[in-house]
């Protein structure tokens, strides 16, 4: 049951032949086994998983049949879910009931799925590695010394060791791609504006995209079916008609153009990850689609901008967070200042740190036109790279990180070499454009190596559609970590 | 040598919406602490921004009263700052792209007309209140005022007077009552004024000048720019020099003190919100706002002067306020202007005068007046058609305000017609005349003055009834008899 | 351009987040070698290009003004870290 799509969990909840309390039983159990190995969750609430699962039984037994009704979910606890806490894995929150649902909560709830809980992540998604939680690293499945990617970590260690079927992520600069190819499923990241940010503890307003991870990319699609729709609530929300992005997953890839930007095939990328993204090339033209070789010739400043324009738009963001309304307070001050003072600096680690005063620096008086403006004029270069690059292929193809998953321990002391993981992943969030990742082979130690897929705006139909072909030709995304495989 | 004086405002006008700017809470002022501010306004985390349409369509009413350019495209930014009454740590602001540019506001001081040109005008949100009872050597912070929409509206530093802020002030106020975009009320602070003041000697440039903040009435802002134009030019006649600063009024001690906590600082790190992408205003939207507009203060001053031929001192009262101009017009509405043309001055007169003190004495608006604009123009209708005096108009509008109904009914209960039967005047006349001699030898030895008293005692006898006019004729003809 | 110790704890105090002398050195470490590689941008000619603040080009959206919002502070001030008489307490705020 474990291996099972979603899909196929729907047809045997339909079935009768699993209840939505017994499946959670048996994930919640699993979690019980493995959280000490993976440290994947921040909360595990058994009682209120079990109120769910006993409600979408309830629906179930009155006939209503859809697609996520009963199907526990891990989710991110960058989420406000009601009643939940929701710390984006920092002491500043560590004690944060949420008192809302999210929108992406509100959705999974409306379509029935059951939260079984709420997963690691870098504090307040700053992070490349999961290592940055107020509540200890989240470990890799694949090898536990090495760390999940991030900053989504756990959700993905949750999926990629069977302890969730699927699980939400938010991506700001890859945060849910490079996580999902360290561990070997396929993670979305979408349009930006598809999916509400209502809810979502905001990093970097204009980058964060909420999306999704499932072992394979039809799992995705019915993920994305429910999480994406328009949102009042969030002015940067899109209003546009409601989609299935199932409908192509089907549709063969002959005469599919793909793209291979010649920046992301250079120097920089492991060996042993170019070979498996050269493997899964070699099978996307056995299925028919072609190759051509495109430009984005200012990808290499894509970190540089990031780095900029994350950091300026986290250090308004994390504003908020000063001891008065919600959160940590610092237990001895003297005034009002020592009490903002010493709250942010005990309740925020050093990463978040880090960027507020990046942040803060690049848009102090002075600065501002060197740095801030400059990064978003850089960044509309970026993004037309990509418009003219889409004038040549459909899609773009080329690894999620440049190398397998690293140690844990291994980068945390150098910002900056942390930062280049991002190298792939941080383009699409400049331009706003979605992306995923999906899993096409094995490199150095036998970790998972992730193969990123790029569209243009709109395209996540024809991306899953890429990704389902490449899974029914390959098996990469139903291999399980060895000691986590069904028992 | 003198010095010049140099002011400009800054005046937060709280926008009279329903909810708030970005937020669907309430703004109604006066409730329990913090039960008007949502997740939004308390900045929960994941909470997000979302513009209300009714702050924006107030701000395009009033680019087009005071003639401002429209931005099709602004833009919200992010003031960043630290303080308790700013849940976010950042106030929404516009910075760069506000939505309006320019515009002016004619006002009338020491009896001339003088434009004021406007910088802008911009949409934020309010901050919240720290209040600073003491809660054990703590403040209490209440966010219900967190998020309430303003149009902060900047004049350039064209006032060279006290006199002339508070006439730009008060014009201003008027303006965003009368095209309903702010309640305009003082108290409750949502009509509020910071004066940036320098001083110059004439013709040289621009003084240094400090910002003062608090100037929550009328009253206030001409004290505090008086007391801070006298600060500044003893400083610099001492050979001192002026500190560009932020100053606060503290009309207790009548002075300005310097408000150096907030200085400390100054670096608000300005960004475009993410969260909130530009704001259009297309041309349709202009036009449909444009076609509801009222008509304005000045453009009705001058109608008033021109049509019902109103000095200019008195249109301007009778045009202090929309309620009030509507309501003159409105007493009018019964009487034939063409046949009496005197009747619109009366009637302003009386608006002016009369109707504005029992307005101001009761604590009401025009609008929300217990006589009604058609009763007081029956009163002046009745004074026209000599149905009763205009002595004792005033007593039927008394009897009004007391509620004693409609003015004809108060004329018929007590008996207050004027007599026009001229032979009981004449016998009230003859009377008169006999019961005092001496004021008759004493017209007849060319004493003109003894008429009057004459007059009066006829006037007496018919308790206000008779018509002033016969009378007089009366006793002239009777005296040279 | 590289920040020095001072410029380290004038950004915290804007930032207000307490850097203690101890910390200093490490912290300006980290940012320089930060700023370092974001100095790239200073190279690229940008000239007429205009800045892209949002990832799509769309314009805002209104809503309509309306309460929507009911009283929720009770809930809201369970998780506050001081709260007395419905109100939020800091330290004395001197103005």
């Amino acid at each position: 049951m474990i291996e099972a799509s979603l899909a196929e969990l729907a047809d045997a909840l339909a079935a009768k032949k699993v209840t939505s309390v017994e499946l959670t039983e048996r994930y919640l159990a699993r979690i019980d086994r493995h959280q000490g190995a993976l440290n994947a969750f921040v909360t595990v609430d058994r009682e209120r998983s079990l109120a769910q699962a006993r409600a979408a039984d309830a629906r179930l037994a009155r006939g209503e049949r859809t697609p996520l009704l009963g199907i526990p979910i891990a989710h991110k606890d960058i989420f406000c879910a009601r009643g939940w806490l929701t710390t984006c894995a920092s002491k500043m929150l560590a004690n944060f009931v949420a008192p809302y649902d999210a929108h992406v909560i509100e959705q999974f709830g409306a379509a029935g799925a059951v939260i079984l809980g709420k997963t690691n992540m870098d504090e307040f998604a700053m992070g490349s590695s999961t290592e940055n939680s107020h509540f200890g690293p989240a470990r890799n499945p694949w090898d536990p010394a090495r760390v999940p990617g991030g900053s989504s970590g756990g959700s993905a260690a949750a999926v990629a060791a069977r302890l969730a079927p699927c699980a939400t992520g938010t991506d700001t600069g890859g945060s849910i791609r490079q996580p999902a190819g360290f561990c070997g499923i396929s993670g979305i990241k979408p349009t930006y504006g598809l999916v509400s940010r209502y809810g979502l503890i905001a990093y970097a307003s204009s980058l964060d995209q909420g999306g999704a991870f499932a072992r394979g990319a039809a799992d995705l699609a019915l993920l994305l079916n429910a999480m994406a729709g328009f949102d009042a609530r969030d002015s940067t929300s899109l209003e546009r008609p409601k989609e299935d992005y199932a409908r192509d997953l089907a549709r063969p890839l002959a005469g599919m153009r793909i793209g291979l930007p010649r920046e992301y095939f250079g120097a920089g990328m492991d060996a042993d990850v170019r070979a498996a993204v050269e493997g899964a090339l070699a099978v996307l033209r056995t299925l028919g689609a072609t190759a051509v070789e495109v430009g984005l010739p200012n990808s290499a400043l894509s970190v540089p901008a990031y780095y900029v324009i994350a950091p300026a738009e986290a250090s308004s963001n994390l504003a908020r967070f000063d001891g008065v309304r919600y959160g940590y307070r610092a237990p001895e001050y003297g005034d009002l200042a020592d009490m903002y003072r010493k709250t942010r600096a005990q309740g925020f680690g050093t990463e978040v740190k880090r960027r507020i005063l990046v942040g803060t620096y690049v848009l102090s008086h002075g600065y501002y036109d060197a740095y801030y403006l400059q990064a978003q004029r850089v960044r509309r270069l970026i993004a037309q790279d990509f418009v003219a690059a889409f004038g040549e292929c459909d899609l773009l193809i080329g690894p999620t990180s440049p190398t397998v998953a690293f140690p844990v321990g291994a980068q945390v002391s150098d910002p900056v070499q942390m930062y280049l993981n991002d190298i792939y992943t941080v383009g699409p969030n400049l331009a706003g454009l979605p992306a995923l990742s999906i899993p096409c082979g094995f490199g150095a130690g036998g970790l998972p190596v992730g193969l990123q897929v790029v569209g243009p705006y709109f395209s996540e139909a024809r991306m899953l559609n890429l990704a389902h072909q490449f899974q029914l030709a390959t098996d990469w995304h139903r291999r399980a970590p060895p000691g986590f495989a069904a028992q | 040598m003198s010095w010049e004086i140099v002011i400009g405002l800054e005046t937060h006008a709280q926008l009279s919406t329903r909810s708030k700017i970005f937020s669907g809470a309430a703004t109604a002022f006066g409730a329990a602490p913090n039960t008007q501010a949502c997740g939004v306004d308390i900045a929960l985390p994941g909470t997000l921004p979302v513009l209300n349409r009714g702050a924006v369509e107030r701000a395009i009413r009033f680019a087009l009263a005071v003639g401002g350019e429209l931005n099709r495209t602004s833009v919200f930014a992010r003031k960043n700052y630290f303080y308790p009454d700013l849940p976010k740590g950042y106030q929404i602001s516009q910075y760069e792209a506000p939505i309006v540019a320019g515009g002016a506001l004619t006002i009338l001081a020491g009896g001339a007309e003088k434009v004021v040109r406007l910088t802008r005008a911009h949409l934020e949100e309010d901050a919240g209140k720290s209040l600073h009872e003491d809660f054990h050597g703590a403040s209490g912070i209440d966010l219900n005022r967190a998020g309430t929409p303003l149009l902060e509206i900047v004049s350039e530093p064209d006032m060279r007077s006290a006199e002339e802020a508070v006439a730009y002030a008060r014009t201003l106020h008027a303006l965003v009552r009368w095209i309903e975009i702010c309640d305009g009320n003082m108290q409750e602070g949502s009509f509020r004024c910071d004066a940036n003041v320098s001083v110059r000697r004439p013709g040289a440039p621009l003084g240094t000048r400090c910002e003062i903040k608090n100037l929550n009435s009328f009253r206030f802002l001409e004290r505090a720019i008086e007391h801070e134009a006298r600060r500044q030019i003893e400083i610099l006649e001492a050979g001192g020099r002026i500190d560009q600063e932020t100053r606060l009024y503290d009309p207790e001690r009548d002075e300005t003190r310097s408000l150096r906590s907030k200085e400390e600082a100054h670096d608000y790190r300005y960004f475009p919100d993410p969260d909130l992408l530009p704001l259009a205003v297309s041309e349709q939207w202009i036009a449909e706002i444009r076609s509801r507009m009222p008509e304005l203060p000045a453009a009705r001053r001058a109608r008033f002067e021109s049509r019902y031929k109103l000095s200019p001192q008195v249109a301007a009262q009778v045009t202090a306020s929309r309620d009030k101009a509507d309501f003159f017009e409105r007493s009018l509405m019964k009487i034939d202007t063409e046949t009496y043309p005197e009747a619109p001055r009366d009637l302003a007169n009386v608006t002016v005068g009369e109707l504005t003190s029992q307005m101001n004495e009761r604590g009401l608006e025009f609008s929300q007046s217990p006589v009604s604009p058609e009763q007081i123009g029956r009163v002046q209708a009745l004074v026209l058609d000599g149905t009763i005096s205009g002595k004792i108009a005033k007593d039927v509008r008394k009897a009004m305000w007391e509620g004693e109904g409609d003015p004809d009914a108060i004329v018929a209960r007590r008996g207050l017609r004027q007599i026009s039967d001229a032979g009981a005047l004449e016998a009230i006349v003859a009377e008169v005349l006999a019961a005092n001699p001496r004021s008759v030898e004493e017209f007849r030895a060319g004493k003109e003055k003894a008429l009057n008293a004459l007059v009066g005692q006829v006037m007496k006898a018919t308790k206000g009834k008779a018509n002033p006019q016969q009378v007089n004729d009366l006793l002239k003809g009777k005296l040279s008899g | 351009m590289s920040l020095s110790s001072s410029d380290v704890l004038r950004i915290a105090q804007l930032a207000r987040l307490e850097v203690t002398p101890a910390e200093v050195a490490a912290v300006q470490q980290d940012l320089n070698g930060i700023l370092a590689l974001v100095a790239q941008l200073q190279a690229v000619d940008t000239a007429g290009v205009a800045p892209m603040a949002h990832a799509q080009d769309v314009m805002l959206r209104l809503r309509a003004d309306e309460v929507t919002e009911a009283d929720q502070h009770r809930l809201f001030q369970a998780i506050a870290p001081q709260v007395e008489a419905d109100l939020y307490l800091v330290p004395k705020v001197i103005e």
